[in-house]
């Protein structure tokens, strides 16, 4: 890392694995759980959130010293606001059906508490780069839980990744059909993304006996 | 009728946590104690009504498209939607602060019990995600608009206070060391709105019965009231399900 120095790679790479936004800080649990029935909504998601994150950090941390600290939230929820409609508008411009799949949860990175709390916890306090790096981090722990999730609910639940099926096909039985494998339904349904994130959390603490919690 | 539909549809069908997972971030960290669950569970049914019903005035006389036309005819073809986002939140923002300062003005007893947990609220994604819902489900007036969320904000509560008596208890258990805390809380929760899913089929009769005469509507909704009731039980016998998986 020629380009980063020691600290600044840490601000990236920690959030992806012992400090992750997800499983380990409880943050932006709201859209990302509802999102992910397939992989390819997942990463879109992912993307908005990197862009509004780390172009909102930036923002933020460059009027860090303007903003009057009693009026804070709102002067912070106004600038998510505006890259989130910046983040609508596209998406409703290029990938129309794919934004009506998002729905409201497009609007919902508002009020994504990773945002907010990287806001109050990092951008007040720091310069634009360190900021960020910050942000691109926290969107990448964010995203790769999210890829995850997606990944393994449309796997298992629809037996397709991206829309392109994979493991055979279900009504002319070829691939794994052929052996009598069925998709899992029930995978699709929103219950399972709580529980695929609740065995995340299981397999990455019993990786790291540290953030086991008592 | 419609408003009793449309307020049992928002606390157990489309329950803002089991179904769509807003505000669980809240949700996730203010669930250790009963007593501080009802607290912010109070606060959110309380901001829930208020702004739901403010944000569909906006959305109808500001930002649908057309909605300017009661400025005059020239103004008729203005479609501000794209404002919506910000306009919902900068009214949420503004009215969690307004809704501070009155309550600690009038009643610093509900102001010591709410207090600290309405500045929070302003970035509960259960409050903006219900004004979204509100405008993209197109509901088609104030009194429904207000309804929607005072039941969305009691299925939000509902849905806090179970989850913190169930960790109350669960601290009893013998929960494997990596799962303990958050681990264990996702899960039960996604048990949790299985369970929920299975209010799915309550009102699917009403439909039909609304053509029919108003009799057959009144008994639907008391076969509500009596799910309302066994929906408390089933909460507890779920309780002891995920312990007993748990043990």
């Amino acid at each position: 890392m020629g380009l980063l120095s020691k600290k600044d790679s840490k601000l990236i790479l920690d959030p992806l694995a012992d400090n992750n936004p997800i499983t380990i800080q409880v943050l932006g649990i709201c859209s990302a759980l509802a999102i992910t029935a397939e992989l390819e909504a997942s990463i879109v998601m992912s993307i908005s959130v990197l862009f509004v994150l780390g172009v909102g950090n930036v923002i933020i941390s460059l009027i860090r010293n303007i903003i009057p600290s009693k009026i804070r939230i709102i002067v912070q929820l106004i600038v998510v606001a505006a890259l989130v409609i910046i983040v609508d508008l596209v998406l409703k411009a290029f990938a129309y059906e794919l934004s009506k799949t998002l729905s409201v949860f497009v609007g919902l990175i508002i009020t994504n508490c990773i945002i907010m709390g990287r806001f109050e916890a990092f951008a007040l306090g720091n310069g634009p780069w360190r900021s960020f790096l910050d942000g691109i981090g926290n969107a990448f722990g964010y995203g790769v839980i999210l890829i995850i999730v997606g990944f393994f609910r449309e796997l298992l639940g629809s037996g397709t990744l991206l829309g392109f099926p994979i493991l055979g096909d279900p009504i002319e039985k070829t691939g794994l059909y052929a052996f009598g494998y069925e998709n899992n339904g029930f995978m699709l349904l929103s219950p399972m993304a709580l529980i695929v994130v609740g065995l995340i959390i299981w397999v990455q603490r019993s990786k790291n006996k540290a953030l086991i919690e008592d | 009728m419609e408003h009793v539909e449309l307020f049992f549809k928002s606390i157990f069908i489309d329950n803002m946590v089991f179904a769509t997972f807003l505000g669980m971030c809240s949700y996730l960290a203010v669930s250790k104690k009963v007593s501080t669950a009802v607290g912010l569970g109070a606060a959110v049914i309380f901001v829930l009504a208020i702004t739901v019903p403010l944000n569909w005035l906006l959305d109808q006389y500001l930002l649908q498209p057309g909605a300017l036309s009661w400025l005059g005819p020239e103004y008729a073809e203005y479609d501000l939607s794209f404002l919506s986002f910000i306009m919902f939140i900068a009214t949420i923002a503004t009215m969690v602060q307004l809704v501070e300062i009155v309550v600690e003005k009038f009643s610093p007893s509900l102001y010591n019990s709410l207090g600290i947990f309405l500045p929070l609220i302003a970035v509960n994604c259960a409050i903006l995600g219900g004004s979204l819902f509100m405008q993209s489900r197109e509901i088609a007036s104030l009194g429904l608009a207000a309804t929607y969320g005072i039941g969305s904000g009691i299925g939000w509560f509902l849905a806090i206070l179970a989850i913190a008596a169930i960790r109350e208890k669960i601290r009893y258990s013998n929960v494997p060391g990596p799962l303990r805390g958050l681990g264990i809380t996702f899960i039960i929760t996604g048990l949790m709105a299985i369970g929920f899913m299975s209010f799915g089929g309550m009102l699917t009769g009403g439909d039909e019965a609304v053509e029919e005469e108003q009799k057959t509507v009144e008994v639907v909704t008391e076969v509500d009231e009596d799910k309302k009731l066994a929906d408390v039980s089933e909460i507890e016998k779920e309780a002891d399900n995920t312990t007993k998986v748990v043990e």
